[in-house]
């Protein structure tokens, strides 16, 4: 993951947030990236309970990583995601019920959300706590903005509201497909294309000012 | 990589096991002791968010029982036990457990009629609902959707189309499913074009519910009059 060993506790922290984004780069928890975006409502409710997940299960998984024999690494980060999942599932049933019946069975399925055991296995098995759980914020960051990106984005479109907020006049007609399944690839589809479109310009750039430094070196 | 070859004194580690005899104990007891740590997590929430979830289950409830039956003054809860409705629980029977019907009354005490709920599988999972009856005219009073997990967009319009909700405004039973427009008749329901299945869903429940509990209604409020 990070290439240079020592690092500091702000590139942990903002490593993941754009750098290695979890959904534009890693392109990891892609099912609610997908799925629950339909609203901005529920992508606060969904990345807030992801965030607690994150935090909590890299936190742990990092406190107890000197007692956990490798055999039954996995089964023990399951088993601590798999906790703090339902906390959140219950936490968010208490505080957000509307929220929590818009994402349905998506709260329970954190559980198998890559980003976290990934965190686990690639970070947080193997770094002090703290750091474990500043990587944790960042991910849980750069996971959030990502996915209020594409709520805001189908909701706006797809029903002509932004977290519930009426943005046309009357006489808007939603695009009913961008809150249906397949606006979810669409959005998803044109974010990445216009990142990475973004990233090769900003490649080639740093290629073409190379080669300017190089021959100017030259000809001095 | 090393090779296998090399000899079993030798300082290069052997990448196939890495702690050496992680003995059985150990694994018990990682997995044991987490086991009680998330147990006890889960407990603590359990307790700490229980009430809440209780009350917000019963705010729904109690906020669907006044829509459909058109904000009544008060209303009875009714436990439905073998084939009569009682209005407490039998000892030894927790009341949760028990299927539930709502008697509500207007002001002056008459009764405005019965908030039954009911569920079955529509086109993705179950769909709960509650409705209004009065067993006197055999209508429906009003219809309201509490939990579904249709298609968004499509299949929510059971809960959202307000078209269609309120084609369950005084519906004589049992009730019978057409097309949008073709539906003259106070038993016919004018469905939604493209939701066959989850509006087929609605009806079928309403139908199924009544056909159950409806005697068991009608003979309650001839006791009570």
């Amino acid at each position: 993951m990070s290439p240079a060993k020592p690092s500091t506790a702000t590139e942990d922290l903002l490593r993941c947030v754009w750098r290695e984004n979890p959904t534009l780069v890693q392109l990891l928890g892609m099912c609610p990236t997908l799925a629950v975006t339909n609203s901005v409502a529920n992508c606060l409710g969904m990345g807030a309970a992801t965030m607690f997940v994150l935090v909590g299960s890299s936190t742990l998984v990092s406190l107890v990583r000197k007692m956990v024999p490798t055999e039954v690494r996995i089964t023990t980060y399951i088993l601590i995601i798999a906790t703090f999942v339902t906390v959140a599932d219950m936490a968010l049933a208490a505080v957000a019920p509307g929220v929590h019946k818009a994402l349905g069975a998506f709260v329970a399925l954190i559980v198998v959300n890559c980003i976290i055991l990934g965190r686990a296995e690639a970070f947080a098995s193997k770094n002090p706590v703290w750091r474990s759980a500043l990587d944790a914020v960042g991910n849980g960051i750069g996971f959030m903005w990502m996915m209020l990106i594409m709520g805001s984005v189908r909701e706006v479109l797809g029903n002509g509201t932004w977290l519930g907020i009426r943005i046309f006049g009357e006489n808007f007609e939603p695009w009913v497909i961008m809150i249906l399944p397949p606006g979810g690839f669409l959005t998803l589809g044109s974010i990445l294309l216009i990142v990475g479109a973004w990233k090769h310009r900003q490649g080639e750039r740093a290629k073409a000012r190379d080669l300017a430094l190089a021959i100017e070196g030259k000809a001095a | 990589m090393t090779g296998p070859a090399d000899g079993q004194a030798g300082s290069t580690p052997a990448p196939a096991t890495p702690t050496t005899g992680s003995p059985a104990v150990a694994l018990i007891r990682t997995l044991g002791g987490l086991g009680v740590i998330a147990g006890l997590l889960i407990v603590v929430a359990y307790t700490a968010t229980l009430p809440r979830i209780t009350a917000n289950k019963a705010r729904v409830l109690a906020a669907a029982i006044d829509e459909v039956l058109g904000a009544p003054a008060r209303y009875d809860t009714l436990y439905v036990v073998g084939d009569s409705l009682t209005p407490a629980a039998p000892a030894g029977v927790d009341p949760a457990t028990l299927e539930t019907v709502y008697l509500g009354y207007r002001a002056d005490s008459s009764v405005i009629g019965f908030a039954v709920t009911g569920a079955a599988p529509g086109f993705a999972d179950v769909v709960r609902l509650i409705f209004g009856y009065d067993p006197r005219a055999s209508r429906v009073l009003a219809m309201k959707v509490l939990e579904e997990k249709e298609t968004p967009g499509l299949g929510d319009k059971i809960e959202k189309d307000t078209m269609f909700v309120a084609e369950f405004r005084d519906a004589v039973v049992p009730l019978r499913g057409v097309k949008r427009g073709e539906g003259d008749d106070s038993t016919e329901i004018d469905m939604i074009t493209g939701v066959t299945i989850s509006s087929r869903t609605v009806i079928r429940v309403i139908n199924q519910t009544l056909e159950r509990l409806g005697p068991m209604l009608a003979a309650r409020l001839q006791e009570t009059p």
